[in-house]
């Protein structure tokens, strides 16, 4: 799994160089206050484990401490782990089936107690073995995992019912936040309104639709770091908005990432004051038709709804308005297990000529007998590029005859909309964090296999198409499996119509030092290792 | 006098609890049933046993009628319930929020008044020449122009006008800080939203201005004054405007409340963490208890300036203070 | 025979039996343009709204929802006359149509709102007692909502949708409306000839019909006016707020948000004119609105 890095050179001869090792040559000063924006309107709730959102991530991660994490000056890696809370990366034992973690003694909690290996044991059982009543959103990443154990306060042991080499990235995942085992015990809920953890920041403040507030932890148990004084995240679901606040200098960075055009505007006004870094993005918006409701029920009607989108000219043209780019499956497009472009065109939705798909696709639609077929298309209030996608798809599947009513809500309602089922057809998203197409596949699951999936249908043949692909070994005999399994998803039963992928392109004032882009935007965002050169 | 001020005491009080009333119907109204939401925020799973514990804990199996004298006592004991979306009191949401629309209220309606007044007045006393029919397009400008849109172009032209100037665009802050605690930010901020959302106010007002003074003299004891050789000057202001002012108060009062609803969509424009902002947040994201509770806030706030307004008019108009 | 009681006539004393003749309506109609230019105008841009959104289909060069990826964010030209949006849109296209979808919602709102106030309140006037005073409660309580909050309500039990929206725009009118209408009306139910009508074995329905109903004809239209101004401005914020009409339907209000406040400094036609249509069209009506009411009674002037 190897990931492509972007690097942008701008036509006014700005670059930033993406340096894979220490934080650049100079040393990181100290102090100051970063003010920076989050992307969304607030988040459905601050906890981690229930939650999939930036949002949570962007407010919340500054505060906690992870077990394991993607190195924070090359976050870009797809195969190197640092520690965060543990003493030194396990050597896996056991035939691979067991990794032994020693935890830091100088860890402490915000409220001043001691951090130990129970409540890293605690935190991960909520997140392997959620009791009943509590959502973990990541549980399948970990079907792996057989067993947790702490025996004692400075040891954490997981034993894994088969050796994967899916295993690690799934550990460093950027939501496992460790909680204080005393509150998770007391009120599992606690997590999702309140903050107490154990990271470079503490929290302060929570201003609902506005912003959220911390301050450095003296007791950080990363020497020196945070280099931070305070930080200060302020929402704003409105681009325009946050585009205009860091052309004002109100605050330096956004870090989900804006459109090409709100790039080359900051760029043109205000030249070497501002940096940008860019990369391929492990997200993309997936359509999803509820197969419980009809006509969604029929293959062919999916099939009609995936013939009529050009993807291949809708792409570049909507590249230049919003943050997608790449045309792709189901796989991360710069993973080797990613389809080519004549396996993708050889798939429904993707073929070349779109006159022809499209003519098919009303004979299906008549076929199937919904002809001039009127649905309401449920949308997320994020307008890159959720809304712009909405109204691109409007757009294409006017033009087989179908007339679609956008229905746009917040963050909240829709996730709620797609987990009680209550929509038509939904724009989805697949935001994975580090590049793992074979776990993040795994949103096309039926929901028995996966908790995320939202298409309401049920399909032995496909977890089964998966689970050979994810016990392959051979890289090549995997690469087939995947395309089973790709085509049995997209192109048989068409369960989801998979929309270009996200592009990131993230820029800043330049007195922001220390932080790098990965393909994710979950990634390296405690902001412990980023300081300002002012 | 007095019986004129009990009597609007009076009626006011019918009107808030008959608001009451229809908001409850109308939050009652609403799709979905409150604990799901409440409990399934975000969309986690709900099991129906902690389902009918938030039912009893909220009396939601209690008849109507029950539901509504506990929520009428909660309002008047100040206990507005917590918010679903954010898990905090309400009574604290609303109160974080408050002092910046009030601000951006007040200052629009003081910059509007000293506009407007004398505006109204001048265009009163040079009727149908052409600076009356100028003042007259700007108002009837005012009253047509959406203000979420000139809260837009403001923007626009302020980050074009300072890039043009200074090389480097400049942006009102986006937080909020009290005044007292640094004037000149807190200004920054609120300035461009009182200016765009008092636009239409000191339109309406010079428009009863001009109308009332245009009226006032007319009336016969102008002629008069005029015929026994008052100057001009003391005609206007002892004579004229005090009697012009009278609907004119009258107007401004009610035009307060009626910037809430400018405030909505103002404080969209300019993402400013107001009351109107949450209100649509609070309807955007199914918040029946913060929807309800800012709604009634509103509700009082109106009925509040118009009895105060008609107090004013009661003190003010000889008329009924000497009756 | 119809009693038309003019208001100066109602303030000086018992009514005046006396008919009125009608002029011919073209009479008073160029009466109207001579006397009232800028009335005249304003009435000029109202039928060139409606002539825009009624003949949309022909007037407009391109599909107002057609996606054209190759054009987008383009600047006025010959091709497209006001230039495109975010999505390769044009936007004189999507005005048109946009005019549409404004005076529909205005137009709909105001009649709807307007014929049920001008009901209820003649019905209150007349009846009076009991009825009436429960009446003017409840007037106040819908009055003291402002007209976006109780609109928002509306939509939040609802939901969205033009048609959500007219209906969230016509509840706050209908109050407004009967207050003004039930003041004009209670003005005949004062005087004898009703009684005395009454007394000689009118019904109800003729009475109200024949006598008080013309009456309030005049400050109703002006009401009325006013209301289309307002009713259009409401919808254009409610779906700039996200809870009117849905993207892609062409509306004023829908065309400011999203792309138009993104690219307001790069590309600032796609605010600047959906803005200047919703403000030319309120503005016709305010000024029409305006010379109706100098025409039929300048005593109510500027109010």
């Amino acid at each position: 799994m190897c990931v492509r890095k972007g690097l942008l050179a701008a036509g006014l001869g700005l670059a930033a160089a993406l340096a894979a090792g220490p934080v650049g040559a100079q040393t990181p000063k100290q102090g100051g206050t970063l003010t920076y924006m989050i992307a969304a309107d607030a988040p459905p709730s601050f906890d981690g484990h229930r939650e999939t959102t930036f949002a949570t991530v962007h407010a919340a991660a500054p505060f906690y401490s992870v077990l394991i994490r993607v190195p924070p000056d090359d976050p870009a890696s797809t195969t190197e782990f640092v520690c965060d809370l543990c003493t030194g990366m396990p050597a896996p034992a056991d035939g691979g089936k067991t990794y032994t973690f020693k935890i830091r003694q100088d860890v402490k909690w915000h409220d001043g107690s001691k951090l130990t290996a129970q409540d890293v044991l605690a935190s991960w059982n909520s997140i392997v073995f959620p009791p009943k009543g509590i959502t973990s959103a990541r549980v399948s990443y970990y079907s792996m995992v057989d067993k947790i154990e702490a025996p004692d306060d400075a040891t954490v042991v997981f034993r894994l019912k088969y050796p994967s080499t899916a295993f690690l990235p799934a550990l460093a995942d950027p939501f496992t936040w460790i909680y204080k085992k005393e509150i998770l015990e007391k009120d599992p809920h606690w997590y999702e309104k309140n903050i107490m953890g154990s990271g470079p920041f503490k929290f302060v403040s929570y201003e609902i639709g506005q912003s959220i507030k911390g301050v450095r932890n003296p007791d950080y148990y990363h020497k020196r770091q945070p280099y931070l004084d305070a930080i200060e995240g302020i929402f704003a679901a409105k681009q325009s908005v946050r585009v205009d606040a860091i052309r004002g200098d109100r605050a330096a960075i956004e870090f989900r990432g804006m459109p090409p055009s709100a790039r080359d505007q900051l760029v043109k006004e205000a030249g070497d004051k501002i940096t940008v870094q860019d990369s391929d993005w492990n997200c993309g918006n997936i359509v999803t038709p509820n197969h419980k409701k009809k006509p969604f029920d029929d293959v062919r009607v999916r099939r009609a709804l995936a013939l009529a989108i050009d993807q291949w000219k809708g792409a570049p043209a909507l590249s230049k308005i919003a943050i997608v780019r790449t045309v792709g499956g189901i796989v991360f497009p710069g993973s080797p297990l990613a389809a080519t472009k004549e396996e993708l065109q050889a798939m429904t939705g993707y073929g070349p000529d779109i006159e022809k798909a499209r003519a098919e696709a009303r004979r299906l639609l008549k076929e199937a007998g919904a002809e001039g077929l009127k649905f309401e298309l449920t949308n997320r209030n994020v307008d890159q590029p959720y809304k712009f996608v909405g109204t691109w798809l409007i757009g294409e599947w006017k033009k087989i005859g179908l007339d679609v009513e956008q229905k746009v809500v917040p963050t909240g309602p829709w996730f709620q909309a797609m987990r009680t089922g209550d929509f038509d057809v939904v724009v989805d998203a697949n935001c994975q964090s580090i590049v793992n197409p074979a776990l993040d596949t795994g949103k096309y699951l039926p929901q028995s296999a996966y908790a995320e999936s939202f298409g309401g249908y049920d399909d032995p043949k496909s977890i089964e198409l998966y689970n050979k692909m994810l016990h392959e070994t051979d890289p090549k005999l995997q690469r087939e499996a995947m395309r089973a399994y790709e085509k049995h998803t997209l192109d048989t039963m068409v369960h989801a119509v998979v929309t270009p992928y996200w592009y990131r392109i993230v820029q800043y004032q330049s007195y922001v030092k220390g932080w790098k882009i990965s393909p994710s935007h979950y990634l390296n965002q405690d902001l412990a290792n980023i300081w300002l050169d002012r | 006098m007095y019986r004129y001020i009990i009597k609007r005491l009076l009626l006011a009080i019918p009107t808030l609890a008959g608001a009451a009333a229809l908001v409850f119907v109308l939050m009652r109204a609403i799709p979905g049933d409150v604990c799901v939401i409440r409990l399934g925020s975000g969309g986690a799973h709900v099991d129906p046993a902690s389902v009918e514990a938030c039912r009893l804990k909220l009396g939601l199996n209690d008849p109507l009628i029950v539901q509504f004298f506990d929520f009428l006592w909660n309002y008047l004991t100040f206990n507005f319930g917590t918010s679903m979306w954010s898990g905090q009191p309400v009574a604290r949401e609303i109160a974080v929020r408050l002092p910046v629309s009030l601000e951006i209220a007040l200052m629009a309606s003081v910059i509007a008044i000293l506009i407007a007044i004398p505006l109204g007045t001048i265009s009163a006393l040079k009727e149908n020449t052409w600076l009356d029919h100028v003042v007259r397009m700007v108002a009837i400008a005012g009253i047509a122009t959406p203000s979420f849109w000139l809260g837009i172009m403001s923007l626009v032209l302020v980050l074009d006008i300072t890039y043009l100037a200074t090389g480097k665009p400049w942006m009102p802050p986006i937080d909020y800080v009290p005044l007292w605690q640094d004037p000149i930010r807190n200004l920054s901020v609120v300035l461009l939203p009182a200016i765009t959302v008092g636009y239409r106010y000191s339109a309406v007002t010079m428009r009863m201005t001009r109308s009332a003074m245009l009226e006032v003299l007319r009336e016969d004891y102008i002629r008069t004054a005029r015929a026994k050789g008052l100057l001009e000057q003391i005609i206007i202001n002892r004579h004229a405007l005090k009697n012009a002012l009278l609907p004119v108060v009258t107007l401004i009062g009610i035009e307060f409340a009626f910037l809430i609803g400018g405030l909505v969509v103002t404080e969209q424009v300019f993402n400013l963490n107001g009351i109107g902002r949450l209100l649509v947040l609070a309807v955007q994201n199914q918040d029946n208890t913060l929807t309800q509770a800012l709604v009634m806030l509103v509700v009082a706030i109106f009925v509040l300036t118009n009895l105060v307004v008609d107090l004013l008019y009661a003190w003010l108009d000889p008329r009924i203070r000497f009756s | 025979m119809t009693i038309i009681l003019p208001h100066a006539a109602a303030r000086s004393g018992p009514a005046d039996e006396a008919p009125e003749i009608k002029r011919s309506a073209l009479r008073v109609a160029l009466d109207f343009f001579r006397r009232q230019p800028l009335g005249t105008l304003g009435l000029a841009i109202m039928l060139v709204m409606f002539a825009a959104g009624g003949l949309a289909g022909w007037i407009a060069p391109y599909d107002p929802e057609e996606n054209d990826f190759s054009a987008m964010m383009e600047a006025p030209s010959w091709l497209h006359l006001l230039g495109t949006d975010q999505m390769g849109r044009d936007i004189f296209s999507r005005l048109v149509f946009g005019a549409r979808t404004a005076l529909i919602v205005g137009f709909s709102a105001a009649f709807v709102g307007g014929i049920v106030g001008l009901v209820l309140g003649v019905t209150s006037a007349y009846f009076g007692g009991w009825f009436d005073l429960v009446f003017q409660r409840v007037l106040d309580v819908l009055m003291a909502f402002p007209l976006i909050i109780l609109a928002l309500a509306v939509v939040a039990v609802f939901g969205a949708g033009v048609f959500n929206v007219i209906v969230a725009i016509t509840i706050p009118l209908i109050p407004r409306c009967a207050r003004v209408v039930r003041a004009s009306a209670l003005a005949v139910r004062e005087i004898p000839y009703v009684d005395a009508a009454r007394a000689l074995g009118f019904g109800h329905a003729r009475i109200v019909l024949r006598h008080m109903v013309p009456n309030v004809v005049a400050p109703f239209l002006i009401l009325l006016s006013a209301f289309v101004g307002q009713a259009i401005l409401a919808e254009a914020s409610l779906s700039y707020l996200g809870l009117g009409v849905q993207e892609p339907v062409p509306a004023w209000g829908l065309m400011l948000q999203g792309g138009a406040e993104e690219y307001a400094t790069t590309a600032p036609w796609i605010a600047v004119f959906p803005g200047l249509a919703i403000v030319l069209t309120v503005l016709g009506i305010s000024l029409f609105g305006d010379a109706l009411r100098d025409a039929i009674d300048p005593k109510l002037r500027d109010r």
